[in-house]
């Protein structure tokens, strides 16, 4: 608490309870990962398919020469795509040693998001499971999920085919 | 202080390896060769400055220890110790001691290791005690030390000799010091030896000799030997005595408790700092002088990746503009392209020519391995390293040295005999290893031959039909060069003795698929009697192959030249179906059909052709026909790796950056079904 006392002190500081997030929408759902995660945001590209490999992996992507892994989180959470082809972004995240790219409808903003504005969630939303949710935030009537885009990607192993 | 240390700690680790393979690259060689002063030499720059950057760091007890071994390692340089094999073994044992602490130091970061055991004992050396003198003179026939290194002529005394000549003192024996010469025309010079020993043991005792009695005894000395005795007659008898006997020139004098003292301080004396400090200055002196010659850059495999990369990146780019180039016809952008294509080409081959390292990096921890094996096995063994200046990639450098090391171990432990065994044969009791590497074309090949007992031909037959891999039958038509082949299947292992080293039978298969999953081959070649080749050959690199590209429906493929034997254009109507199975015949061989659409799950619709492209592909020692809608053609690519995320799918070999900027995924023939 004595934290938070100090930080609302300070003047346009960035305090340590406070995280920035980039927001975009799937389908019709609005969604939210920590800056610190993401390396860019790049437009599609040609995608290269992979076989034998879970669904929701969508393919790899050749980024300036780096092949990177993307997944397609409609798949994963069972959302239907929505909005203009155009509007779609790639979301590079760099975790540690990986690179991984998600599919977005859209790139909405970033925000700051304090740690008061952020609830964490019960077992109620099915298709994502609750460990790979932070939680949820409230921001002036929206509400944002906001996901652990570490667990979703390093928690995917390849190979599951034959 | 500590933080600051951190950032130099990799450093310290890669030099410390370094200095290490030196060490013992040179104590290896000093051991052959006990007059070699400029292994000595090495032996002693690298200890030194390993000691000044472990201290520097703060590792206590690895300068401590190295320490210790430096002081030996400089009355070894005056001359004042031999090196003797026990001297070698321990000396071997402080390496590794330093290793594990640098292994310690490299995963924890710190290491607190007990070196008491080891500084006791080169302690003692440096003493002089445990008989090492006595084991160094019995075993070192060249006695090269006293006429090379030594300080002229002088004895070192241990505890011992000390006791017995203040022994003979006390009882009342005089003892003298006698330098005698031989004439050098002395043809039997051994002989002269033995008759100045007998005129000195009718009325006393020879305590000490340099160089060793055994030695005088072969006539294993220059012109001069020195003696210290004890006698119960007078200098001018004994003198008379010795003097008589011909082609001798004896010079004697008595020899004091106070000479003796002064002569074992002499001993000790380099260990001094005075001395020592100058021993130092003189190793630092010439190690400026070695380290003028070499003029390299340490730099970080990561980086060289990401240069690799970039320089892939910008050959793409290169490729898009090209294409501008070629549909928008300006003169002058067709000249630049045509200056950038010349140069990205001349940069891409100066960033390959980078990646490459000598196979010295993997052939330097062998000699050590093979010394230490050969000594347990209790064989005799001339290691012999050739070509280690060759080249690989260091992505097959990194994976090679494991089979290598399997090989020798083998070589040494079955295809080696025993000295005697060797011997009865009716071969040298020293048995040769040669273990060479050679550049041929696009391959590198990597021998290991050893002259030991060979393989049986019958006794790997007799096991293959044990083990059912063959029947008598047709055992009966195969020849020699098939039965060697039985030796890579899995589990199999001629040896009926299970050693430490070799024989559990988990060995050349093993070897033979991390060499194929090098795209490598590896044969044999065995005469019995006569002794074993294996011979691996080697794709200069991993990093780029040369690929077939396919397509089938939208999707494009590459799969390894190194895996396709064949390309066939076939009708549709040629494909049989036994058992499920679509086959066709190609020149009388029954080749079985896979789709590559369907193993790939290829989405999109079916082109329907009279005609099919099969690509015949190898999968061990089986062929199998690949059908694709298209050839595009030969390329050569760069291999990528598909990453953490997507590793290990099956069939899929890694991905490539095609030129028009999509990628690709290469096909692992081995995993694909």
């Amino acid at each position: 608490m004595q934290e938070i006392d100090i930080s609302q002190a300070g003047v346009g500081m960035a305090d340590s309870d406070e995280i920035q997030v980039v927001v975009f929408r799937l389908g019709i759902e609005e969604y939210a990962i920590d800056i610190l995660n993401v390396q860019e945001i790049v437009r599609l590209l040609n995608i290269t398919r992979i076989p034998r490999v879970e669904d929701y992996i969508e393919g790899v992507v050749n980024l300036r020469g780096n092949i990177v892994p993307l997944l397609n989180l409609h798949t994963k959470f069972k959302l239907q795509a929505s909005g203009l082809k155009d509007e779609r972004r790639i979301i590079v995240c760099q975790l540690d040693e990986t690179k991984a790219g998600i599919i977005v409808d859209e790139v909405l903003e970033v925000i700051r998001l304090g740690q008061k504005d952020i609830e964490s969630v019960g077992d109620i939303y099915t298709t994502v499971s609750s460990d790979q949710i932070h939680g949820i935030a409230k921001v002036s009537g929206r509400l944002l999920i906001l996901l652990d885009i570490k667990k979703i990607i390093m928690g995917e192993t390849a190979g599951q085919g034959e | 202080m500590a933080i600051d240390m951190s950032q130099y700690m990799d450093i310290f680790l890669e030099e410390s390896k370094e200095h290490l393979t030196i060490l013992n690259e040179n104590l290896l060689e000093l051991e052959k060769n006990s007059g070699n002063t400029d292994c000595l030499n090495e032996i002693f720059r690298a200890a030194h400055t390993l000691k000044g950057m472990a201290s520097t760091m703060g590792f206590e007890d690895v300068a401590d220890l190295t320490h210790h071994m430096e002081n030996v390692l400089s009355a070894l340089k005056e001359g004042l110790l031999s090196v003797t094999p026990q001297v070698v073994d321990v000396l071997f044992q402080c390496f590794d001691r330093m290793q594990f602490m640098i292994d310690r130091l490299e995963s924890l970061g710190i290491c607190n290791t007990d070196n008491t055991d080891l500084i006791d004992m080169l302690e003692e050396i440096k003493k002089g005690n445990c008989g090492f003198d006595r084991d160094y003179e019995t075993e070192m026939p060249e006695g090269q030390e006293s006429a090379e290194t030594g300080p002229s002529m002088g004895f070192e005394f241990n505890s011992y000799d000390i006791t017995i000549i203040n022994e003979a003192i006390n009882a009342g024996s005089k003892v003298y010091y006698a330098r005698i010469s031989v004439d050098p025309d002395c043809m039997m010079k051994a002989v002269r030896a033995f008759m100045v020993f007998k005129s000195i043991e009718e009325d006393g005792e020879v305590i000490k000799s340099v160089p060793h009695v055994q030695d005088l005894d072969e006539g294993k000395f220059d012109s001069e030997f020195e003696l210290l005795f004890t006698s119960s007659g007078d200098l001018q008898s004994i003198t008379k005595r010795i003097s008589n006997i011909s082609e001798i020139n004896a010079v004697i004098s008595n020899f004091s408790q106070s000479s003796l003292n002064e002569d074992r301080q002499g001993s000790t004396k380099p260990l001094t700092a005075d001395n020592h400090e100058a021993a130092e200055q003189q190793a630092d002196t010439e190690q400026r002088q070695i380290h003028k010659a070499r003029k390299t850059v340490r730099v970080d495999i990561d980086r060289l990746d990401t240069l690799m990369n970039l320089v892939g990146e910008l050959v793409m780019h290169k490729g898009c503009l090209e294409q501008i180039g070629a549909t928008n016809k300006i003169p002058q952008l067709n000249e630049t392209i045509e200056q950038m294509d010349r140069i990205s080409t001349d940069l891409q081959s100066i960033v390959m020519i980078v990646r490459m390292v000598p196979i010295e990096q993997v052939f330097n921890r062998f000699p050590r391995m093979v010394r230490d094996l050969a000594k347990e096995l209790n064989k005799e063994i001339d290691f012999i390293m050739e070509g280690k200046e060759t080249e690989l990639d260091r992505t097959v450098i990194d994976e090679i040295g494991d089979p290598l090391v399997h090989l020798l171990r083998n070589a040494l432990d079955h295809g080696m005999e025993l000295p005697e065994e060797r011997i009865a044969a009716g071969k040298p009791g020293i048995g040769t290893l040669i273990l060479s590497a050679q550049h041929e074309g696009n391959n590198v090949y990597i021998d290991v031959q050893d002259d030991g007992r060979g393989i049986k031909a019958e006794a790997v037959l007799a096991k293959a039909i044990e083990r059912g891999l063959v029947s008598q039958n047709e055992a009966q038509q195969l020849s020699d060069n098939d039965i060697h082949k039985f030796l890579f299947s899995p589990g199999f292992s001629t040896s009926d003795q299970v050693t430490d080293i070799s024989g559990r039978g988990v060995g050349l298969d093993v070897v033979k698929t991390k060499i194929e999953s090098l795209n490598g081959e590896i044969s044999i070649d065995t005469r019995e009697g006569q002794g074993t080749r294996f011979r691996i050959k080697l794709p200069l690199t991993l990093a780029i192959i040369q690929a077939l590209m396919v397509s089938v429906k939208d999707e494009i493929y590459a799969i390894p030249l190194s895996t396709v034997n064949e390309t066939s254009l076939i009708n549709q109507s040629d494909i049989k179906v036994i058992q499920n199975q679509e086959v066709i015949m190609l020149r009388g061989n029954v080749l079985p059909l896979f789709r590559l659409k369907d193993i790939l799950d290829v989405p999109g619709e079916d082109i329907s052709q009279s005609q099919i492209y099969v690509v015949v592909v190898r999968k061990g020692d089986n062929q199998i026909g690949l059908v694709v809608d298209t050839l595009i053609g030969q390329q050569e690519i760069v291999i990528k790796s598909l990453g953490k995320i997507l590793s290990g799918i099956p069939g899929i070999a890694g991905a490539i950056v095609a030129g028009d900027g999509n990628v690709r995924l290469i096909i692992d023939i081995a995993t694909l079904f």
